[in-house]
């Protein structure tokens, strides 16, 4: 698959998105990263610019809830982009654990995934994608 | 160290601190409410340590957007920093009153590109310490062009020299010695260290800091901070004050509190043995979230009888710094101010070459042509060198790095100190490497 890999549009850190590359790579994937502090607009053009299959956005700064919720909103208002799978994970809050109501939000506003640091969760969320769209 | 001890300001009383023997310890503490803000600070100045405060700020006030800054006050959203230009200066003056005084000055640490706003919120409220850098604070801190930053930053130190109280001197710390936090070789490190501080020095300060982060071996460590002593005292003006600073570990820290605490302690004799007259602790939540007032106490504390338990400095800071790292570093300084007088114009230009070259870092200015590795000492090299005037080392793979290999570089240092079988005695210091090439 294709997929978009951003960080966030407040957060800088980007051994996450180093990491993350390699990480999707390995599995097959094409990857195209957009880097840290991406707002949401570059999101939005960086979509319909490579018509990625799926958006992996990654944040690890604390704002990831806030940033993330923003980036799922703005991608979502765009018609052409409003059925592409986008999954969130990183260090998303500054509380050390999961905030359910942040995740319920993100999952409302069309997120379709929102995953911490689980890795296993982001291959098979990937794989799941993978075999919906090449039918064996 | 160089300056005389009744100096004022934020470099005055580290200067006298290190007369008097005694490490500053200074927290990385920021926190979006000002009530908590308050109380951070009040318990950093009455912690059982000699210590300065910390205002670090949060990242949408780093990145600029401070309409999200005060969206973010005014939901009531947790941030990750303190938003010191979204609230308005009395409520800084109002957090600092009472606390910040010439025993206990209190330093901005922020992250951005593009600092006015910063500065003058600083200034505005009373303080006149703060950290950055032209360089440091750009490549790892998102996608301002170099240039920008470089522009932004000379205005900033020319504001911070010129609109602090009559009578302070306004204090400048280069994030140099940081960078991106891991598998960067010291040489690059102590390079830009010194360089920022020659720009903060030509852009009209005169109090500066050199900063050096923690690595990966505590020998290696040490001839670093006494190489930044010596180049220090080589290139920056007499007439400007500086001392050095050491940050605890700035890579991927520590899960175990047990490991995290012995991490700490170690960044605290390193402190001590290489003359550093300052250290910014890290806490036992590092590796997790947002550290507590509490958790941020502890670790000042643990430093600081750390410290006192480390003996006393050396007498000669720069004695033994002309070694591996002194001379990258010395190249690296004397090609970028080679390419044009004015630092301005050479400190682009040097990045625009690949002549400096900051190892895994995405930013479209950087050449990314280098790369640092774990060698099977612990020490950390250089697997690539791009175009920089310096040698890789020979022993480097120059297989392309896997995700896992990457993972193992960047959790070297954490897993070390996590490991039980890690012995808190003599060789207390010294790691036990695996070769981990990325
Ligand atoms: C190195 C580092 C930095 C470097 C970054 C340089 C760079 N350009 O990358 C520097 C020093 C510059 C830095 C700056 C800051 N940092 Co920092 N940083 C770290 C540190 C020490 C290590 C991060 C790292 O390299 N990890 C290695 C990578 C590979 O791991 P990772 O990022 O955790 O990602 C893993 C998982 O999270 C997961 N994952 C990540 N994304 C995704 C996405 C999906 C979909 C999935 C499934 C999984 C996933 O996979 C990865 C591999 O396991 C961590 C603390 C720690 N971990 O020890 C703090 C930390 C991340 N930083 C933090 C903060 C707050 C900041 C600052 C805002 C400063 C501040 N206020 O303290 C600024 C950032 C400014 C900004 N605009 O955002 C906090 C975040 C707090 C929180 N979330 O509660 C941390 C946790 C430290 C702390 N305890 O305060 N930082």
């Amino acid at each position: 698959m294709k997929i978009l890999l951003s960080g966030t549009a407040s957060d800088s850190h980007t051994w996450n998105l180093v990491y993350l590359r390699l990480f999707l790579e390995e599995q097959g994937h094409e990857v195209i990263g957009l880097g840290p502090c991406a707002p949401a607009e570059l999101l939005v053009a960086g979509c319909l610019r490579h018509a990625p299959d799926a958006v992996v956005l990654s944040s690890v700064n604390g704002h990831g809830y806030r940033d993330g919720l923003a980036a799922v909103r703005r991608l979502r208002e765009v018609p052409a982009l409003a059925g592409l799978p986008v999954v969130l994970g990183g260090k998303l809050g500054v509380a050390g654990h999961r905030q359910e109501a942040d995740v319920a939000r993100l999952t409302e506003a069309g997120c379709d995934a929102v995953l911490g640091e689980d890795l296993d969760a982001l291959r098979a969320f990937l794989a799941a994608r993978a075999r919906k769209e090449v039918p064996a | 160290m160089t300056a005389p001890a009744a100096l004022p300001g934020f470099g005055g009383f580290v200067a006298a601190s290190m007369t008097a023997g005694r490490l500053v310890v200074q927290p990385r503490m920021g926190f979006g409410d000002p009530g908590r803000m308050r109380a951070g600070l009040a318990r950093t100045r009455a912690a059982t340590a000699h210590t300065a405060g910390t205002l670090t700020v949060d990242s949408y006030t780093r990145v600029g957007d401070l309409a999200a800054a005060r969206a973010a006050v005014a939901e009531g959203s947790r941030l990750n920093g303190y938003p010191i230009a979204a609230h308005p200066p009395a409520t800084t003056r109002a957090v600092l009153d009472g606390l910040f005084d010439a025993d206990f000055p209190v330093q901005v640490r922020h992250g951005s590109a593009r600092p006015l706003a910063i500065v003058r919120a600083l200034t505005a409220a009373g303080l006149d310490a703060t950290e950055g850098g032209p360089v440091s604070y750009c490549l790892p801190y998102g996608r301002t062009p170099l240039r920008e930053s470089v522009t932004a930053w000379a205005r900033a130190c020319e504001l911070l020299a010129t609109t602090a109280r009559p009578g302070a001197v306004p204090h400048l710390e280069s994030f140099g010695g940081c960078l991106l936090g891991q598998l960067c070789p010291p040489g690059l490190l102590v390079a830009v260290s010194v360089l920022e501080c020659l720009f903060f020095a030509r852009f009209g300060l005169r109090s500066v800091s050199l900063s050096y982060a923690q690595q990966t071996d505590p020998a290696q460590d040490e001839e670093a901070l006494r190489a930044l002593h010596r180049l220090a005292a080589e290139f920056l003006p007499d007439d400007v004050d500086r001392h050095v600073v050491l940050y605890t570990y700035m890579g991927v820290y520590p899960r175990t509190a047990q490991g995290a605490t012995r991490l700490l302690e170690a960044s605290a004799r390193l402190a001590v043995r290489s003359g550093a007259g300052r250290l910014i602790v890290k806490t036992t939540a590092e590796a997790h979230r947002i550290p507590t007032v509490e958790e941020n106490v502890r670790a000042l504390e643990t430093a600081a009888a750390a410290a006192a338990l480390a003996g006393p400095p050396p007498p000669d800071p720069t004695d033994e710094g002309d070694g591996e790292v002194y001379r990258e570093a010395r190249t690296l300084i004397e090609t970028v101010l080679g390419l044009h007088p004015d630092l301005s114009r050479a400190l682009p230009a040097a990045f625009a070459r690949g002549l400096l070259d900051v190892p895994f870092c995405l930013h479209p200015d950087n050449a990314g042509r280098s790369a640092g590795f774990v060698d099977p000492r612990g020490r950390l090299r250089w697997a690539r060198t791009g175009a920089m005037p310096i040698r890789p080392d020979t022993a480097a793979d120059a297989a392309p790095p896997t995700s896992a290999g990457l993972l193992a570089a960047l959790h070297h240092v954490a897993d070390r100190y996590d490991s039980p079988r890690h012995r808190d005695g003599g060789d207390h210091d010294r790691p036990q490497a695996t070769p981990l090439t990325v």
